[in-house]
């Protein structure tokens, strides 16, 4: 076959966010990261706070692991923040692991002597487990994507988030996160705590549109956060490579912002706040 | 969605390795499947081992992500000439234009339950020949074989459990459809390993005798291994006859329960439905559809209350896992090259294994191999948190 490339145009990638939501050691909730982006308080580091999560029915709650109380508190967060009906909103997880202490148990467990492991472990291991909790919580039956890129997850989740938006034509709730590892994998895979970003992205500009971003490849290097802390929780955490992006939105500035994909490839977001 | 072409595939399974294998196993009934042996696992079940995994040498310089299932990818990606179609993508679109979007259940996991019995008996550390990044990560599998052609484009793992696979061609079409990328890599790879093995046993959802789909004494699923690919490119007008385009892809959520389906299909039904509505087809379209077909007593029933309700018993169906066993994350990929193989060589695929059909599920299921011509198969895939995925393939007059 030909294949003519060239004589594709190239649709722009582009999506309007009407919701946030935010989770990071001391910085508990959006609020409070937008007072502190624009340095109305200032960082106090602290263990992340993962809310109890109410929506759940009593037995899942019981189940829920850390990554499952940070996935539905950032997503809530964000659809509520844009007055959004969660049980209709397609999603997108993006992850660069799954949930570390219960993989950590289970390969304990089976180097050992008794490898009968338990069936709520082995379902709590999918990568999926967050996504499948949020449906059980909110009984939204649209689809529901869930990436992993390691350290590359923010970027390849917002890909395909935007790909929904702008192909599909639908508002999809993106939400990227990330948990810690134990002993031994800890060493390997240092991520030191839970943090996440949501984000509720709709192809059309409505009356409740913070911004309007468009985003595309570059091979820039990624913009850098002034601040000692907030930059050393951009690299430590892959969720956080967002934090760009977030600190633009927070002080409210339209800008271009250079955020880490997969190296060469890296995407330059185009941020006009409404 | 507009038609997506399928310009090289291929599947590697216990069938065997590449179509050729493949082709004749289905054609002729022969399964995969034998009483498990793998690794020190003792349970009384059977897996679809592939052959030879552990004799593949990946390039020195990509040593970092040596595991089962880096081996079992490169094995796959070498058969059929698939790997030098996508040198020859590479060459036509260039490196940062072809992109991969990978489903795997648990990646290279078996390298880190491994390195767990290998711990240092003081500190508890893992071995230092231990490299979490490139055999564990979900994304070890797209990593490695973005790096075993040297693309610079985007690349995504996709892991939904068991609709992993089936999942990606979603993504890559919508990355195509944006024009971030001329071509993707799409496919999926899980491997045998004790997470797997063990986790469905725990759940009683392993079956003693091979897997039986859709039989009325089914009782459980036999975890098989497997990996395909398909290079996706868009369509040209006049596609060559024979050639096998993506037509349609529709994604649901169960919203039910983590690891049993909604009992009714429902989250099965409205994935086949948009599937048909992305692919402008209606049910009196589909000529063959492969099940998810897992042979659990809950699976089997509610796949068939939703195939029932969208078809009725007018459409050919089957499950292919009595011959390759449930590949898991690999399962949607390997279904979607079966059915590739189907509407390209004029047959329908019989389900080994199965003798006496649930007689309270009425659907037109085949237990025995047929030749028939095919113009459009749909393929299910449905996994843990409750995540289902129906793709529709069609073949080019």
């Amino acid at each position: 076959m030909n294949a003519e490339p060239n004589t594709y145009a190239k649709t722009p990638l582009t999506a309007w966010i009407e919701g946030i939501g935010f989770l990071a050691p001391g910085l508990p909730d959006w609020p409070t990261a937008r007072a502190v982006f624009d340095q109305k308080i200032p960082l106090t580091v602290a263990p992340s706070v993962l809310p109890v999560p109410s929506i759940l029915p009593p037995a899942e709650r019981r189940r829920a692991s850390r990554v499952v109380k940070l996935a539905l508190a950032i997503g809530l967060e964000a659809a509520a923040h844009a007055e959004a009906d969660v049980s209709t909103l397609a999603t997108v997880f993006s992850a660069s692991g799954a949930d570390g202490h219960n993989c950590h148990a289970l390969c304990e467990q089976l180097a050992s002597d008794d490898r009968q492991i338990s069936p709520t472990r082995f379902h709590n291991s999918v990568h999926n487990a967050a996504a499948g909790y949020w449906g059980i919580a909110t009984k939204s039956m649209a689809p529901c994507q869930v990436i992993c890129a390691h350290d590359a997850s923010f970027g390849a989740g917002l890909l395909d988030a935007l790909g929904q938006v702008v192909i599909d034509q639908q508002s999809t709730l993106f939400i990227a996160y990330d948990s810690e590892y134990p002993e031994p994998l800890f060493s390997q895979r240092s991520i030191p705590d839970c943090a996440g970003v949501a984000l509720l992205l709709t192809p059309e500009k409505t009356a409740r549109s913070l911004a309007c971003i468009r985003v595309s490849p570059t091979a820039a290097a990624a913009t850098r956060l002034l601040s000692a802390e907030l930059e050393t929780l951009r690299t430590a955490i892959p969720a956080l490579r967002s934090l760009p992006l977030l600190y633009q939105l927070a002080r409210g500035e339209s800008a271009t912002v250079c955020l880490d994909y997969l190296a060469p490839m890296q995407l330059s977001v185009v941020i006009e706040l409404c | 969605m507009t038609p997506l072409l399928l310009s090289s595939y291929t599947a590697t399974t216990s069938l065997g390795h590449g179509l050729e294998a493949t082709l004749d196993a289905l054609r002729n009934g022969r399964s995969g499947l034998q009483p498990c042996a793998f690794e020190s696992v003792e349970l009384n079940t059977w897996i679809g081992e592939v052959a030879a995994v552990d004799a593949q040498k990946l390039p020195k310089s990509l040593n970092r992500y040596d595991c089962r299932n880096n081996r079992l990818a490169q094995l796959g990606l070498e058969a059929d000439g698939f790997a030098d179609s996508v040198r020859a993508a590479v060459t036509r679109y260039g490196k940062s234009r072809v992109g991969v979007f990978l489903g795997t259940s648990t990646a290279g996991i078996l390298q880190t339950e491994l390195a767990y019995r290998r711990r240092d008996p003081a500190t508890g550390a893992l071995p230092a020949d231990f490299f979490y990044r490139t055999t564990h990560n979900f994304f070890s599998l797209s990593e490695f074989t973005r790096d075993y052609f040297a693309l610079e484009g985007p690349a995504i793992a996709i892991s939904t459990a068991c609709s992993s696979s089936a999942k990606v061609f979603a993504v890559a079409a919508r990355q195509l459809a944006c024009g971030m990328i001329d071509a993707a890599i799409v496919g999926g790879v899980d491997s045998l390993c004790l997470t797997t093995l063990y986790g469905f046993a725990s759940l009683q959802l392993t079956s003693a005798a091979p897997c039986k789909p859709y039989d009325a004494s089914r009782d459980g699923i036999s975890v098989g291994e497997g990996a395909a690919f398909a290079l996706l490119e868009r369509a040209p007008a006049q596609p060559e006859s024979g050639s096998v385009l993506l037509l349609g892809t529709g994604e649901s959520s169960d919203a039910y329960h983590m690891s049993s389906p909604h009992p009714e299909g429902l989250g099965a039904n409205m994935a086949m439905q948009a599937a048909l509505r992305s692919a402008h087809l209606n049910p009196t379209d589909i000529d063959y559809l492969n099940l998810h077909g897992t042979a659990t007593p809950a699976n089997d029933a509610a796949e068939g209350k939703a195939v029932a309700a969208v078809f009725g018993d007018r459409v050919a169906c089957s499950s292919t896992k009595g011959a390759t066993g449930h590949t898991l994350g690999a399962a949607g990929a390997v279904e979607a090259i079966i059915c590739a193989l189907a509407l390209s060589h004029d047959f329908l695929p019989g389900s080994p294994h199965t003798e006496n059909l649930d007689p309270s599920i009425p659907l037109q299921y085949l237990l025995q191999s047929r030749s028939g011509r095919i113009r459009h198969a749909l393929t299910n895939s449905f996994g843990f948190g409750g995540s289902n995925c129906s793709l529709v393939l069609g073949v080019a007059q």
